[in-house]
């Protein structure tokens, strides 16, 4: 007999795994984006299922793994720090879109991708001590947008098709 | 998948059915915030004639974006001016955003190097819009005085 305990750790070291294997994707496609803080979240994907099948908590951990993860492998320390910034406030935004705005999966990840967006560009303006970066504002939000809706539907998608299996666990 | 989902023509209309009002209410909402963030600052600023570089927030210098150069921001980065605009052309730091971030011309426009936290703000000059205003008044100045003066003649 499995303990509950011994799966949840397993199942949230696969959300971990997924959501740095979908950060490694994304950065081997080319730069299509000319604009600071502008990316595509793919992944954002693994932190809203996660956030969606085992709650905030379970959501935090893997965020907090994946970007430590990420940092100390393609980064370095000034780059944790940023990606916490807009990961933490991303994924709060998240939870307080889901559990009090009454959103669908879309629009919580559209909320989550357009403040991951807010959220790094404020903290490069600070970090560069240069508020024209906030310039790029309205570019940002419709990226966030676009890949929200996307990482929206994929979610769904996933939702439909896993829920009941991710439910047993 | 669950019958009611059929493939092809409909599939764009059962996604649009997935969004509740709510969603659509923030879409809309993060459009129009886009879009009047867009309007603001295509109207209010212009081509720049300055280039200024900046590490750390602190001011390197300016340069003139007509003046074609290539500029050496420590060891770093290199910036290249030519044409009326600039780029970073080349960078030490690992993620290559500033190399591959597109070229400025455009008041306010900022390529920024955050692991070096060097940035490219092209900075006024002369705006276009009111460079033309007060050519266009001076011009129906002179045109109201030869107006006055041939008409007392």
């Amino acid at each position: 007999m499995q303990s509950k305990i011994g799966r949840k750790v397993a199942v949230l070291g696969l959300c971990s795994a997924g959501a740095i294997l979908l950060g490694y994707v994304e950065s081997l496609i080319p730069v299509l984006f000319f604009v600071p803080g502008m990316k595509l979240g793919l992944a954002n994907l693994a932190i809203v299922l996660t956030l969606y099948f085992f709650g905030l908590g379970s959501a935090a951990v893997v965020q907090l793994v994946r970007i430590v993860v990420v940092g100390f492998l393609f980064g370095n320390l000034f780059s944790i720090a940023f990606s916490l910034a807009g990961g933490f406030f991303s994924l709060a935004v998240m939870c307080l879109a889901k559990r009090y705005g009454g959103f669908t999966v879309y629009g919580v990840s559209v909320a989550g991708g357009v403040s991951h967006n807010i959220g790094q560009i404020f903290v490069a303006a600070f970090l560069v001590e240069n508020v024209k970066i906030v310039y790029y504002l309205p570019v940002l939000l419709l990226s966030g947008l676009v890949t929200g809706l996307l990482i929206g539907l994929v979610s769904d998608e996933t939702m439909r098709r896993l829920g009941a299996v991710v439910r047993k666990i | 998948m669950n019958g009611r989902h059929v493939p092809g023509r409909k599939i764009g209309r059962t996604y649009v059915k997935r969004l509740n009002r709510r969603d659509i209410a923030l879409i809309i909402l993060v459009l129009i915030a886009a879009l009047a963030g867009f309007i603001l600052e295509f109207t209010r600023t212009g081509r720049g004639a300055q280039l200024q570089i900046s590490v750390n927030g602190e001011v390197l210098g300016v340069y003139d974006l007509n003046m074609n150069q290539t500029i050496e921001i420590g060891d770093g980065n290199v910036c290249r001016i030519e044409d009326g605009t600039a780029w970073m052309e080349w960078a030490d730091c690992p993620d290559q955003l500033c190399v591959h971030h597109a070229h400025i011309s455009r008041v306010n426009e900022t390529v920024v190097c955050l692991p070096n936290r060097v940035t490219l703000t092209v900075i006024g000059g002369e705006e276009d819009g009111e460079i033309d205003t007060i050519v266009s008044e001076l011009h129906v100045q002179q045109f109201i005085r030869d107006a006055a003066i041939s008409a007392a003649a």
